[in-house]
């Protein structure tokens, strides 16, 4: 599985008996002693913190699976009375739910760091689309979970979502009905959502395995995005490593414990805490906070189909991401042009989530106002266009600005190695261990 | 050995091999496709879902102005008992500028004795959008606005502003009394 020789010596006659039929302590001893590059900063604790929210959310959503009931009769009840009647369902079921959104947080710190970082380029494009794919399907697992609790937001959520699907033309009806097991959003539906919410958690974990053994083959990225070449370049995985994200992690979970314990219900819609009603859509739909940029991009556009295309491109276009970026240069350390065009990049996306969750009408800011037939209309930036603005940019960032940024910058000198960045010229002197 | 080889090679029948494996795979194919169509199928509309397909409502009680919702097939008909000038301001539109043209009487049914009978607009309250459910008596049209992405609807329910790209449709419905309409 890793790239570097074995070191693990069995030392107890079971041991070596184990080592000779599965080697699998030999594996793990491995994987303890991979040799990390030296220079790794926080930034790089994220990707053990993402596999302790995997595991989180895999051990608490099988406990509430013992208690939920998916049908619409009963769904939003049964989740009730797991908040207030089953033993510690009161912290259960928050860990869960407020575990999706810490999740999501730090799969975009991680993928931001990424980003930045150029860790999508040669060797690592696989590690990278592996990541995406990750991030596609933990998308749709939680769009799947946010429909069980059946509140309002989950009811109307899901009708939207699934209502893409009928924008594909000509199949589109029979394909959402198809999806859905009737016309509508029912019982059919919280049925197979339920079943597939259970199931895509396991499908991530898989893929989470590719993704390590993909880590493990092509060595890390480090921030100065020079390769590791000599044994001096590198520290073992443990303790150096397990130490630094260990900390990270209590760091993290102490964010996730005050969610959990204060704000249990900050980052949901108050909407939710009502049934759902297919008679009756709330006044304001909005997705999770972790789907809102996405949604703003959606509607950015005025047309049905091209705006779920729109959607599903600023997706697609991560994906293709190492082959659209044409620098050789790794880190944005080196890269002083493309660094400001990536900070103006994540400035869009928080901007497409404030987009994503304002009224498209509403304005961001006039000045002034006019009368359009006998009415009052503000003049100004409204958040249709705001959005539009951000979507363009979003867009161009990945499709105009790389390609070209990579072929006329001309990056800062790199240092020739990752020990002499950390230890200067006396990295001459220093023994080779 | 090298002779018994060479012995196979002149005996062997290429051609005819090539058609026992185009055979075999052709054969392996039709089986699982035959064995994954239910397993793709099983998530369409069950029978009990396609039976529970009608509902009957009301209308003799409606009065002028008055809009009522009724749960068909997990969606809300809208049946409108419309003012005279709302269907006057749904007649006098001209189509030619809506997105999804349709005359007035084009999205009624006749009655039993082959009139149409405008003050009764039936429709499947759903926004073409996206599923959401429009508010009545608002927007731009005096017809109906969909709070989700803001689609705006006149008072015949068709589209005329905003992302939704058709009118709201109208269901199968026949007029089996005076009084009651049948939908589905």
């Amino acid at each position: 599985m890793s790239g570097h020789p074995s070191t693990y010596e069995p030392k107890y006659a079971a041991t070596k008996w184990i080592d000779q039929r599965l080697p699998i302590i030999r594996m793990g001893a491995d994987f303890m002693t991979f040799p990390s590059p030296r220079n790794l900063n926080y930034w790089y604790t994220f990707g053990g913190i993402l596999m302790m929210c995997l595991i989180s959310q895999i051990i608490t959503g099988i406990i509430l699976a013992m208690h939920y009931v998916p049908h619409v009769d009963l769904a939003f009840d049964s989740v009730q009375r797991i908040r207030r009647d089953v033993p510690f369902g009161w912290l259960l079921q928050p860990m869960h739910a407020v575990g999706a959104s810490m999740f999501f947080l730090a799969v975009y710190v991680h993928m931001f760091r990424g980003l930045y970082y150029g860790s999508y380029k040669a060797p690592r494009e696989i590690l990278w689309i592996v990541g995406c794919l990750i991030y596609l399907i933990m998308m749709a697992t939680g769009f799947l979970g946010y429909t069980l609790p059946w509140g309002q937001m989950s009811f109307w959520g899901a009708t939207v979502i699934t209502g893409f699907f009928g924008a594909v033309p000509v199949v589109g009806e029979s394909l959402q009905q198809w999806l859905l097991g009737g016309y509508s959003v029912d019982n059919a539906t919280l049925n197979r959502f339920f079943a597939l919410h259970y199931l895509l958690p396991f499908v991530i974990a898989g893929l989470v395995g590719i993704h390590v053994w993909a880590v493990h083959h092509v060595g890390q990225n480090n921030p100065i995005g020079i390769s590791t070449k000599t044994k001096s370049d590198t520290l073992s995985f443990h303790p150096y490593y397990t130490v630094k994200d260990g900390f990270a992690m209590v760091i993290f979970f102490l964010i996730f414990a005050f969610f959990v314990f204060y704000q249990p219900d900050a980052l949901g819609h108050a909407d939710n805490y009502i049934q759902a009603d297919p008679l009756k859509t709330p006044p304001h739909i909005v997705p999770e906070w972790y789907f809102l940029p996405f949604y703003a991009i959606l509607r950015a556009v005025p047309d049905k189909l091209m705006g779920i295309l729109l959607m599903l491109g600023a997706i697609v276009v991560l994906f293709v991401l190492p082959w659209l970026d044409t620098s050789k240069v790794r880190s944005n350390r080196f890269r002083p042009v493309a660094r400001k065009f990536f900070w103006i990049f994540v400035f869009f996306c928080f901007i497409l989530g404030w987009c994503g969750a304002e009224t498209p009408d509403d304005m961001v800011f006039s000045v002034g106002s006019k009368m359009v037939d006998g009415a009052e209309v503000p003049v100004g930036l409204n958040f249709t266009w705001l959005s539009r603005i951000a979507t363009a940019y979003y867009f161009a960032y990945f499709l105009i600005i790389l390609p070209v940024l990579g072929m006329v910058e001309k990056p800062l000198e790199r240092p020739e190695s990752i020990t002499k960045a950390v230890l200067g010229d006396s990295a001459h002197a220093a023994p080779a261990e | 050995m090298s002779e018994t080889l060479q012995k196979d090679k002149d005996t062997i029948d290429e051609g005819k091999r090539d058609f026992i494996y185009i055979a075999t795979g052709a054969v392996a194919a039709a089986g699982a496709a035959s064995l994954a169509w239910p397993l793709v199928a099983q998530m369409g509309k069950a029978a009990d879902t396609l039976a529970a397909g009608s509902v009957e409502i009301n209308v003799g009680n409606m009065i002028e102005g008055q809009q009522v919702k009724v749960l068909w097939r997990g969606v809300p008909v809208f049946v409108r008992y419309r003012t005279k000038a709302e269907i006057a301001e749904a007649e006098n539109t001209d189509i030619a500028n809506c997105p999804d043209p349709q005359t007035d009487a084009e999205r009624l049914r006749p009655d039993n004795n082959g009139n149409l009978r405008p003050e009764f607009l039936v429709m499947v309250g759903v926004c073409t959008h996206f599923g959401c459910i429009p508010v009545g008596e608002a927007g731009d049209f005096d017809g109906w606005y969909c709070p989700c992405h803001g689609s705006h609807y006149d008072t015949s329910g068709r589209i005329r502003k905003g992302p939704a790209p058709k009118n709201m449709t109208v269901p199968e419905y026949k007029y089996i009394s005076d009084t009651v309409i049948k939908v589905g």
